[in-house]
């Protein structure tokens, strides 16, 4: 392992890795000087406006074309009868994280939203009015909106390929031997993401390439996926997606008003730009779909879990299947001796579901903590008591040892900063003014994926260097902490680091999703500069001319844009090194992902703990405190995980109190699809909050000890809000969000 | 028709030819006078981040039909700077790490220069969160904006402090 740390054993994580440094891309994004993609404005630039579908199911009968061709300034329109055919069809599934499109490819409508129609025009006024004029007129059928009316239906993945359902111990026989049995039933409603910066793209050609700005999450695959349906080679284009204003897993997928615009620029020999309005972002884009989550938990008398069973009902869209797999929440939190997950689907005339920050995790956890607290209450024990009592040692569902699990760590720093000791056991018993105040805690867990990346670092004449990778930077600073890592595998300041990202003619950097970005592409950056400094270092040891001559391929290590001898003090720069040599350039080659099957279990941990404060009267309900610690291996860069986490446990309270979308019931179509109706979480309603985090080295998780910060903050939260909001009541929510009604 | 528009932005007089009435302050600027720092994000005003200053007050700018707003005084974040002197509100931003992705954050800062300058909230860290709650960040960078809106309260009333 302790090669593996030192990779080449030349180069440390830890001159520049570590640092709270603030964001590189910092002056930038406070000056206005950020360009996202709907910012670019090329010569000749065309706009366009989609429209959208105003049934949930049923077909379109007409739509007014030559109405809106004829308003000044419509350049064209495209509808299902003239749609730019694709080299594929967008129904084809080419890859299991490529979503079945629409992109006009008929007069069917399978969901709210859909796009039913482009208008090209010189101006976003003229295409946004053009749109408006099509007045389209349906066909429509009774829409299957809610988890009720969906139809159910047999499949055996749940999301990301996963089997839907897992089994492990006898839970007959375990349930059996128990002495008591509680089940607990909570629904979660429908989420959207709701990235601040709509979903946007800007296509231009130049004969046969393609060059688009559009953010997107996993650059690499969205270049391949764009290449399949349309039939060329992915050398043909060129994606830049150097800052996304928010992603949250909306960002990840390929949708198909992207292929509308790309197929218009082509058509109409143009740039074109089209960006969704907020409210055209819910259907196409993604969403979290809504959970019934059933859990029995069968405990001895001293409140020990000998069985724990999870099951999920939720909804995919009629077309395609993304599974919101919140039983698996339960597979690695607490130990038990049988457990059983299982997940149940249903078609409904939705778009299709996507992974939303947390996909599973989320829904899960908040259910999953719910109940937990719901059984500690009927043992009349402790819920942080409880559930050390129920600390899993072992990764129940794999029988896996954990690569490494400071849980306790958390739950002690946690609660020692909020003043846990002293909650009193019972409900309604503490006050504020009028006000019923109650405290819950919650479990946060979230495993720690490496997906595949490369990359490559070069070292320059002048001791500076250069790093590449089509890393994806969504907010969570992938511009500041992979070039921490990357000036450290190279030896060198940070300072000295160009860092080139965020477009397709670079080496892959996979997924920024799984919050495993940092690692993966952190990874292989280090090992790109490591790899650089090796040849340095053969350059420099073969070489009489240099002090470190004879010192052994091993007796060298890098540091400070130098390298070192370790028998004596002598060093040599790298500019002196590579000007004797006669290079310009050295350049090093890194990847980085999980080879075999883990034979550990790996998850980032945490403890968050609650403060609500609920009018009796009225039933409003006020996170006053939030309080959560984190184990997640190595952090990389403090100042800007504290960001992740909190933004993370923020979202916690956006999905205990605010997010819900409601579709009407008769028409399918929504009624709250923008931020008046669609409540996120606003500055006022977050008072007083703090991440913290807890060593961990994690020898196992990858060579640098790299979990995720990005989403585990979402986990933990949600049940401890509704643990202290039953603290403070003694009403026991049963559904998210947990509304003001349901408490008085 | 061609409508005749008459702003100053970021201290400098323009003149603009308008063919269309239906245009929005924030289209103008992103689109015709290309200054894309300001943001879109619902354009129902619902989100704040196309927050820029008009005649000294916070505004949102997808709200404002440009043509009435003939004649005025328009500040944009691209207006804040000076030269590479950050404006308080900013470097405190960059300090606290008062953003994530960023698209909200142009919005966040005109928002708190236009806060500050309305001097309600003062250092009442409860009276910033909730003068600076028309600003939707879906990051929920809302601990660091609260806390640079604050210390560029301080280190504002101690440059007046210093040149008055
Ligand atoms: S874009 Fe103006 S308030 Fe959202
Ligand atoms: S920084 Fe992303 S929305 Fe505020």
């Amino acid at each position: 392992m302790a090669d593996m740390m030192t990779a080449g054993g030349h180069v440390r994580l830890g001159s520049n890795a570590g640092q709270g440094l603030t964001r590189r891309d910092g002056v930038l994004k406070v000056t206005g000087g950020a360009g996202y993609a709907a910012d670019c404005r090329p010569e000749g630039l065309l706009h366009a406006v989609t429209a959208s579908a105003g049934i949930a199911r049923g077909r379109v009968t007409h739509l007014d074309v030559a109405a809106a061709e004829a308003h000044p300034g419509v350049v064209k329109v495209y509808t299902h009868a003239n749609a730019l055919p694709l080299a594929l069809s967008p129904d084809n599934k080419i890859h299991p994280f490529v979503w079945r499109m629409d992109a006009l490819q008929s007069d069917e409508v399978r969901y709210a939203g859909q796009p039913i129609a482009l208008v090209v025009a010189h101006s976003l006024e003229a295409a946004t009015e053009g749109a408006r004029l099509l007045a389209p007129q349906y066909d429509a059928q009774p829409a299957r909106v809610t988890l009720d009316d969906a139809e159910p239906y047999e499949t055996d993945t749940t999301a990301f390929g996963r089997p839907s359902g897992h089994s492990s111990g006898d839970i007959e026989a375990a349930r059996a031997a128990a002495d008591s049995h509680l089940t607990t039933t909570v629904e979660t409603p429908s989420q959207y993401h709701n990235p601040l910066e709509p979903h946007a793209i800007t296509a231009q050609w130049h004969g046969d390439q393609l060059e688009i700005d559009t953010p997107n999450q996993a650059i690499g695959l969205a270049k391949q996926t764009i290449a399949a349906f349309l039939g060329i080679d992915p050398s043909q284009i060129l994606l830049r997606s150097p800052f996304l204003g928010g992603g949250f897993g909306a960002k990840a997928i390929v949708f198909g008003a992207q292929f509308l615009t790309i197929l218009a620029a082509r058509d109409l020999g143009q740039p074109v730009k089209m960006v969704l309005r907020r409210d055209q972002m819910y259907g196409p884009v993604g969403h979290r779909a809504p959970t019934r989550q059933t859990l029995q938990l069968d405990l001895d008398a001293e409140g020990h879990i000998l069985a724990l069973e999870h099951d999920t009902i939720t909804t995919t869209s009629t077309f395609d299947q993304f599974l919101e797999s919140a039983s698996n929440a339960s597979h690695s939190v607490y130990a038990t001796s049988a457990l059983r997950t299982e997940h149940h689907a249903r078609r409904a005339d939705i778009g299709t579901p996507g992974p939303m920050r947390a996909p599973g995790e989320a829904s899960g956890s908040a259910a999953l903590e719910i109940a937990m607290d719901v059984a500690a209450e009927a043992r009349g024990m402790d819920p942080l008591a409880f559930r050390r009592l129920n600390y899993a040692k072992i990764d129940p569902s794999t029988g896996l040892a954990f690569s490494s699990k400071a849980l306790e760590e958390c739950y002690a720093k946690a609660a020692e900063a909020f003043g846990w000791e002293g909650r009193p056991l019972a409900p309604r018993q503490m006050r504020e003014g009028r006000l019923l105040k109650g405290w819950g805690m919650g479990t946060a867990q979230f495993p720690c994926p490496m997906f595949q990346a490369a990359a490559h670092a070069t070292l320059r004449a002048d001791g500076s260097a250069v790093i590449e990778t089509s890393a994806a930077d969504m907010g969570q600073g992938a511009w500041t902490a992979l070039a921490q890592i990357a000036a450290d595998g190279l030896g060198i300041d940070v300072d000295k680091v160009e860092f080139r990202s965020g477009r397709s003619d670079l080496p892959d950097a996979g997924v920024a999703g799984g919050s495993g970005h940092t690692a993966t592409a952190g990874n292989a950056l280090f090992n790109a500069g490591a790899d650089a400094v090796r040849q340095m270092v053969d350059l420099a040891t073969n070489d009489p001319a240099s002090p470190l001559f004879g010192a052994g391929n091993l007796g060298v290590t890098a540091r400070g844009g130098r390298l070192h001898r370790n028998d004596d003090d002598r060093s040599e720069s790298y500019e002196d090194i590579l000007a004797r040599a006669g290079l310009e350039l050295l350049r090093g080659e890194g990847k980085a992902s999980r080879e075999g099957t883990p034979e550990r279990a790996m998850f980032s941990h945490g403890g968050v703990f609650a403060e609500v404060l609920v009018d009796p009267d009225l039933g409003q309900i006020r996170v006053s405190r939030l309080i959560g610690a984190f184990a997640a291996g190595r952090i990389i860069n403090p100042r800007l995980a504290r960001s992740q986490l909190l933004g993370g446990m923020i979202w916690g309270i956006g999905f205990a109190l605010h997010e819900e979308a409601l579709h009407d019931a008769r028409t399918g179509r929504f009624v709250n699809n923008d931020f008046a109706g669609y409540h996120v979480p606003v500055n006022a309603d977050v008072p007083m909050i703090e991440a913290m985090t807890v060593h961990e080295d994690d020898p196992f998780v990858n060579a640098l000890g790299i979990k995720g910060v990005g989403e585990i903050g979402v986990t933990g939260t949600v049940g401890a809000i509704a643990n202290a909001v039953w603290h403070a009541t003694g009403i026991r929510p049963a559904r998210f969000p947990i509304h003001p009604e349901s408490l008085i | 028709m061609t409508f005749n528009l008459n702003l100053t932005i970021n201290g400098t007089a323009q003149q603009i030819a308008l063919d269309d009435p239906r245009v929005t302050l924030l289209d103008v600027l992103r689109e015709r006078v290309g200054l894309t720092g300001t943001k879109k994000g619902c354009d129902r005003g619902q989100c704040g981040a196309c927050t820029v200053l008009i005649d000294g007050q916070r505004m949102n700018a997808c709200l404002a039909l440009a043509l009435s707003y003939d004649g005025a005084e328009i500040t944009t974040i691209e207006g804040l700077a000076k030269g590479e002197t950050l404006h308080p509100v900013q470097a405190a931003f960059v300090a606290h790490d008062g953003f994530q992705c960023g698209y909200c954050t142009p919005g966040q800062i005109m928002s708190a220069v236009g806060l500050i300058a309305e001097g309600e909230a003062g250092l009442d860290p409860e009276r910033v969160r909730e003068g600076m709650s028309g600003n939707l960040c879906r990051c929920a960078a809302y601990a660091g904006i609260t806390e640079a809106v604050l210390e560029a309260t301080r280190e504002m009333s101690a440059q007046e402090g210093t040149s008055a």
